[in-house]
């Protein structure tokens, strides 16, 4: 009797795990479009994302919102010959999900994300009509077109304006796992950071998760508590910590400088603190990535039939792939920040400065 | 009504409940609950390919609910079936991966490989369990964290050079086939299934007709009338939970060997070995009530991922509803208590 109560106790705990596990996402109701209805068959297109979610204020909601903005360009609606999405819950579903939209005819399929890389190559040799794009990693077949970014020149000018913003000369990085895209993010931060003053001390540490926002916090307290004054992430949900113990110190706090940078869309909303019926914020800037750009950009180009089947596209700066958002008004130096990343945006637009995309490249990096 | 009805009957109200809670939640935030089902349905069975999926995510969750049935039956919980199936899955890729052998070795040893990683991550909670009374659902749980962290640790500086994921497994050692692919257009279903299936005949051979799997089941009844009969409790428990994690090895097996191909940094658990812990319950613990039960979720799993295109409804949805199912399984002892009811009501 008593071990099946035990029983009973566990499963009820697996069914609540099961039911809070599905809490927590919202969802626009599908405007469903007939499929039938379609006097020529419009362009369409659809992404996978992974498991992060649509609404995960980073990466596959910024791919979403390019997609998005895609459709009502060209006056799509969403669901079926349109423009849609499919979300997956573990990395068993990548491939089940591919095949889906590829599968209903859908013109061209985002896998958005490093971890599809496997999924894309397979399905793309299988269905040879579809089209199919990855972002984040290159596959390298005819129907298949990649997207990369150089991360590091939007991390570079991250780096550049905490050099500019740090009083105490010490700036700490966040970093989700150790992955090569978040390589990029590290060593173009550290660059830009030495590139203004290399005696500023930059602590580093790895959460090894992206979905662990208790995990960023941990870390960010202890970097605020040695003395680092500003710290950027690249974690992207675990970064989530980073900005709640920013704005708990600041309200215990308010006299006190301290800055969290955000990174992929600008996540200024995150970094409201009202402290006695004034509003601050304590998001410095945020390290773009535009997904949506890009995303935006290659659906166009498969729509007028340039599509960069087996082709590489890599947006950087000078594409307007990557870039810094708009610096936090609050910040004593903005002026002078501004007027830094401005010079060395300039210096990356035109060549004249190579962001090195790796630690090993940043080993020899010099400004000179 | 007679008891083996009763466990036949039970799990059926159980889902049509969960289904019929399902349907009042969609239509009381108002989705279409028909087309929702009918998304569903084609989604797991529209097209042959889908199917093959379906059977596909059924493979692993047999041998997973096997895993925990078989601890169930004697008297454990081996909560630890996720993590003794990461440590499978890592097993089987580092075999795949390693060696240079005909197929005929190289599979097999893939498969074993996997299986005794699997046992020996479940010897260590048995022996906890069997010599210092350490109770095996705290270690179990614990083992999970340490499988999680230590198979990602290996993947990046072991079997890769700090990349998120290993090479993929030699041809060899693969439990794909073209033959398979090539019957369910191009879905991933692997040999797999058929070992799977081999599982749920041991399992019940191995309870029900050797003087072992008596052994095994007497200790689950009663560890101190056991003891006095003659046999080792010990013993027993160690052996219930090696078998249980070599089950779930095996479960780990067909994802490295046959979904896969390889090995990839987790950020978290697959989920596999929980949702085995539903499949063995609503099985009843039973092998064959577990085929129908991992049947039952795979295809939930895999026809939901079209609810969303094909109805606008979230996926989040079929989660709610497989929740609702292990719910009223779990609460079936009220379904019983009504059942008794009825029937009773019947004979007067």
């Amino acid at each position: 009797m008593k071990k099946r109560k035990f029983g009973l106790a566990l499963s009820l705990v697996l069914a609540a795990g099961t039911i809070l596990g599905a809490c927590g996402k919202s969802e626009e109701k599908g405007g469903e479009t007939a499929g039938g209805d379609n006097k020529e068959k419009a362009f369409s297109v659809a992404m996978v994302t992974d498991v992060g979610g649509v609404d995960d204020k980073s990466f596959n909601q910024s791919a979403w919102e390019g997609l998005k903005a895609f459709g009502e360009e060209n006056g799509l609606e969403k669901g079926k010959g349109g423009f849609d999405y499919l979300q997956s819950q573990s990395d068993a579903d990548y491939s089940t999900n591919l095949n889906t939209l590829a599968r209903q005819d859908f013109d061209l399929v985002f896998g958005i994300g490093f971890l599809m890389e496997g999924a894309i190559n397979e399905i793309a040799q299988q269905q040879k009509d579809s089209h199919f794009g990855i972002v984040d990693a290159v596959v390298d077949q005819p129907n298949v077109a990649s997207i990369m970014f150089k991360e590091q020149e939007a991390a570079f000018l991250a780096g550049v304006a905490a050099a500019n913003a740090t009083k105490e000369n010490k700036i700490g990085f966040i970093g989700g796992m150790e992955i090569p895209v978040i390589e990029r993010f590290e060593s173009g931060f550290l660059a830009g950071v030495q590139a203004v003053n290399p005696d500023i001390k930059v602590e580093v540490q790895y959460a090894g998760a992206f979905d662990k926002a208790e995990l960023g916090q941990t870390i960010a307290s202890k970097m605020y508590s040695s003395g680092v004054d500003v710290i950027f992430h690249a974690a992207g949900g675990t970064g989530n910590g980073l900005f709640k113990e920013a704005r708990d110190l600041k309200k215990k706090d308010p006299a006190r400088e301290l800055w969290a940078i955000g990174v992929d869309s600008d996540q200024t909303a995150e970094g409201v603190v009202e402290i006695d019926g004034k509003e601050h914020n304590v998001i410095l800037t945020s390290a773009l990535k535009r997904v949506d750009n890009a995303v935006k950009d290659l659906s166009t180009k498969a729509k007028d039939g340039s599509f960069p089947g087996g082709e590489t596209t890599t947006y950087g700066l000078a594409e307007d792939g990557v870039g810094l958002a708009p610096i936090n008004p609050e910040v004593s130096t903005k002026a002078e920040i501004e007027g830094a990343v401005k010079e060395w945006q300039e210096k990356i637009k035109n060549g004249d400065l190579t962001v090195p995309s790796s630690k090993d490249e940043l080993a020899s990096f010099s400004v000179e | 009504m007679s008891n083996r009805m009763k466990n036949i009957v039970v799990p059926l109200v159980a889902v049509l409940l969960g289904v019929l809670v399902g349907t009042i939640i969609m239509v009381a935030t108002g989705y279409n609950a028909g087309s929702a089902f009918i998304a569903l349905w084609n989604g797991a069975f529209g097209e042959i390919y889908y199917t093959g999926e379906v059977v596909r995510q059924v493979t692993p969750y047999i041998l997973a609910g096997l895993a925990v049935a078989f601890a169930f039956r004697t008297g454990l919980f081996n909560i630890g079936v996720e993590g003794q199936l990461i440590v499978g899955w890592l097993a089987a890729v580092w075999v795949g991966v390693a060696f240079e052998l005909p197929k005929f070795i190289h599979l097999p040893l893939a498969v074993l490989a996997a299986a005794a990683a699997g046992a020996m991550w479940a010897f260590i909670p048995g022996l906890l369990k069997a010599k210092f009374k350490v109770h095996e659902v705290i270690v179990t749980i614990m083992m999970n964290y340490v499988a999680l962290h230590v198979t990602n640790y290996i993947i990046r500086t072991v079997l890769s050079e700090k990349s998120d994921r290993t090479e993929m497994i030699a041809e060899s050692a693969s439990l794909r086939s073209p033959f398979l692919e090539g019957l369910t257009d191009y879905s991933r279903l692997h040999w797999g299934i058929l070992i799977a299936l081999a599982c749920v005949f041991i399992m019940w051979f191995l309870l029900e007709k050797t003087s072992k799997g008596y052994e095994l089941r007497a200790v689950g009844f009663n560890q101190h009338a056991s003891e006095y009969a003659g046999m080792s409790v010990s013993k027993n428990i160690i052996l219930s939970m090696v078998i249980s994690g070599a089950f779930a090895g095996l479960a780990g097996a067909m994802e490295a060997l046959g979904t896969f191909g390889y090995a990839a940094i987790k950020g978290g658990f697959t989920g596999v070995g929980f949702d085995g812990i539903a499949v063995a319950l609503l099985g009843g613990n039973g092998p064959i009530g577990i085929i129908f039960a991992a049947l039952l979720f795979g295809s939930l799993k895999v026809g939901a991922l079209n609810m969303p295109l094909e109805a606008g409804v979230p996926n989040e949805l079929v989660d709610i509803i497989i929740a609702l199912i292990v719910f009223f399984v779990a609460a079936s002892y009220m379904i019983r208590i009504f059942i008794d009811r009825i029937s009773k009501k019947g004979v007067k």
